[in-house]
């Protein structure tokens, strides 16, 4: 499946790397509009054809990608999703722009497999909304609470300017797929130096008479469905039992494709990005089929 | 020939940075009283929010008793001449929460952000302007970085429509010229763009020298906290700040006898103790501590058996900015299983 990036900064880089190491998905094409940026560079030296005119430059080729993952921010890809559509390109959405349906992919990938757009929450979301998953599959959540705790030098512009969508989509995310009943979405940027690898904290109100034990097992079945997809992704302790609450303490360290491991951040988002492709790439042909009928109905 | 005193702007904090103190258990009551005593005595503004800012009820900080939002609002109508503020950590809070707190009767909005990031206020400030809010920007834990490059994300706070930073000594860790070197480089840098600020902490028995130290520097805008009812070994204790700026020359506008007798007969009787010099405030100071870590130190070591200084002084040792608090239970479960070994 030909693929195409748009968005060429820490995330949109990070998973070119990823992408060129898939065995079902090409990265053709990557976009941006700075043109003194990093990614395009790399891209550029890697073969992929790159240009700073951003999406507008890509749908006026003759051909065109199958499936294009959009690392901008909320705004542009509000702006390009329905050129896609109309193209007939599927889309990934790592912004926090929630055009199309929500992914976790441990949680229901399965689910949107036809979606022409797909959004992948935040960052924050991938790393702990399975682990609210995980425990609201087990007991009733009445409300679920995430801390991140992400380096300053992994958080790019577009995250520091639209810190207000990271904690909103995270937070609705958290009830969507996780499955409390009430979200909420906290994030820190730490600027220790050496970075700090990305720390995630998941609060959830239990019932106060809830066996622990299925929970605990749980919660450790989906740290190594995560860990299937993101290798650096790890339980930091036991889950936390306290009256009515339990705690979960992860670490998510990155594979270092385009920053190094601190970046767990990237690393799960980008992770995720490739696995929702693959799973498209991989999907029996009629599926396509339906999606373009879809888009064009 | 006689000469103006220089005018500083007391913003009290006692019932915001005091919510850590009092874990977050303000009663309208509590607000009703502390607001009626401070508007009396002249206090000009007053901040009334969750410890860690709007949006701050929380697991990882506490839950509010009363609903920020019902106490920003008995605040506003209780107050006959003094302004409401709220603080706000984006991050944390979201803009609607600032716009909320605008309907409920605040009228100057603080955005902190810790002293490194202060673009992901940018949002915040334009909003708030646009809003007509009087602004103020919180520059955290300002120990951590030398006068220069907390300068330049004043700047960036300036530019974004902030009307004051405030050089925040949140660890209380900053000791007299270091304060006035920072404030300096803020003045020098903003010019007639913003004014500059100070807010202390008593973590090392300084905050109303550094206080005195920021208002001789340049600084416009002082916070301190009635009684220093606020977060580690206190804030700069208002009432004896009103004092020393009359002995100084420092108009205030406040009423020291006025001030003094709310912090004893008001304020007190609200707080669950006295904040203390003690060794686990003191800590803090030594150690660059975020203040409002001190009350999350103590549950901490008390569930899990371990010293409370020790998670404090790790907590400096792991670079901790404000807002991770969840991390603290990770510092008292890493030092429970070392002392199992």
């Amino acid at each position: 499946m030909k693929a195409a990036i748009v968005g060429s900064g820490n995330i949109g880089t990070d998973l070119l790397y990823k992408l060129l190491r898939s065995p079902v998905l090409q990265p053709r094409w990557m976009v941006g509009i700075d043109p003194a940026s990093e990614g395009l560079r790399r891209a550029a030296s890697l073969g992929l054809e790159v240009s700073v005119d951003g999406a507008e430059w890509l749908l006026r080729q003759d051909e065109l990608p199958d499936i294009v993952f959009e690392a901008t921010s909320a705004a542009v890809h509000r702006a390009n999703a329905p050129r896609y559509a109309e193209a007939g390109i599927r889309a990934i959405d790592l912004t926090p722009a929630a055009v199309g349906p929500y992914v976790v992919p441990p949680v229901n990938l399965g689910e949107h497999q036809d979606a022409p757009n797909i959004n992948l929450i935040t960052c924050g979301g991938q790393a702990t909304i399975p682990m609210v998953h995980a425990v609201s599959r087990v007991v009733p959540v009445s409300y679920a609470e995430i801390v991140a705790s992400v380096a300053s030098v992994s958080a790019g512009p577009g995250t520091r300017a639209n810190i207000d969508e990271f904690t909103r989509t995270t937070s609705k995310g958290i009830e969507a797929i996780g499955g409390a009943q009430r979200g909420k979405a906290i994030i820190v940027l730490n600027p220790a130096d050496p970075p700090m690898i990305m720390r995630d904290t998941i609060f959830c109100a239990i019932p106060e008479d809830a066996d622990p034990d299925p929970i605990t097992d749980s919660i450790a079945r989906m740290e190594s469905d995560i860990r299937s997809y993101v290798p650096g992704f790890r339980l930091l302790s036991e889950p936390q039992f306290d009256a009515g609450r339990v705690s979960i303490f992860v670490e998510i360290e990155g594979a270092g494709d385009f920053l190094p491991p601190y970046a767990g951040n990237l690393d799960i988002m980008t992770a995720a990005a490739t696995k929702v492709g693959e799973e498209i790439a991989r999907a029996p042909k009629e599926s396509n089929t339906a999606v373009d009928r879809h888009v064009t109905a | 020939m006689h000469q103006k005193n220089p005018t500083l702007r007391l913003t009290d904090t006692s019932l915001r940075d005091g919510s850590h103190h009092k874990r977050h258990q303000f009663t309208v009551e509590d607000v009703r009283s502390i607001v009626a005593a401070l508007d009396d005595a002249g206090v000009p503004v007053i901040e009334v929010t969750h410890g860690d800012g709007l949006g701050g009820s929380s697991f990882n900080y506490g839950f509010s008793l009363t609903p920020e939002q019902e106490l920003i609002k008995v605040a506003a109508e209780t107050a006959q001449q003094a302004r409401i503020a709220v603080l706000m950590l984006p991050g944390v809070g979201v803009k609607d929460d600032i716009l909320i707190s605008q309907d409920n009767g605040a009228s100057i909005v603080r955005i902190a952000t810790h002293c490194t990031e202060a673009d992901v206020s940018v949002q915040h400030f334009q909003l708030a302007r646009e809003r007509g809010l009087e602004t103020v920007g919180f520059l955290m834990m300002a120990h951590s970085q030398p006068p220069e490059a907390l300068a330049r994300q004043a700047r960036i706070m300036a530019d974004a429509g902030c009307q004051c930073v405030y050089v925040v000594d949140s660890a209380g860790a900053l000791v007299l010229e270091q304060v006035s070197d920072r404030v300096s480089a803020l003045v020098a840098e903003l010019g007639d763009d913003a004014q500059v600020g100070f807010h202390g902490h008593e973590n090392l028995g300084l905050s109303v020298a550094n206080s005195v130290a920021a208002a001789r520097a340049g600084a416009k805008q002082i916070d301190g906290s009635v009684r220093g009812f606020g977060a580690g070994a206190g804030n700069t204790p208002l009432e004896a700040f009103v004092g020393v700026c009359d002995k100084l020359g420092f108009e205030t506008g406040v009423d020291f006898f006025k001030i003094v007798d709310a912090a004893e007969d008001v304020v007190r009787p609200v707080m669950p103790e006295e904040c203390l010099l003690d060794r686990m405030a003191l800590m803090m100071g030594y150690a660059g501590v975020y203040s409002s870590f001190l009350k999350h130190a103590y549950t901490q070591a008390q569930r899990y058996g371990v010293s409370g200084a020790q998670i404090l002084v790790r907590a400096g040792e792991r670079k901790l900015v404000g807002g991770q608090e969840d991390q603290l239970i990770d510092i008292a479960l890493e030092l429970s299983r070392e002392k199992v070994r």
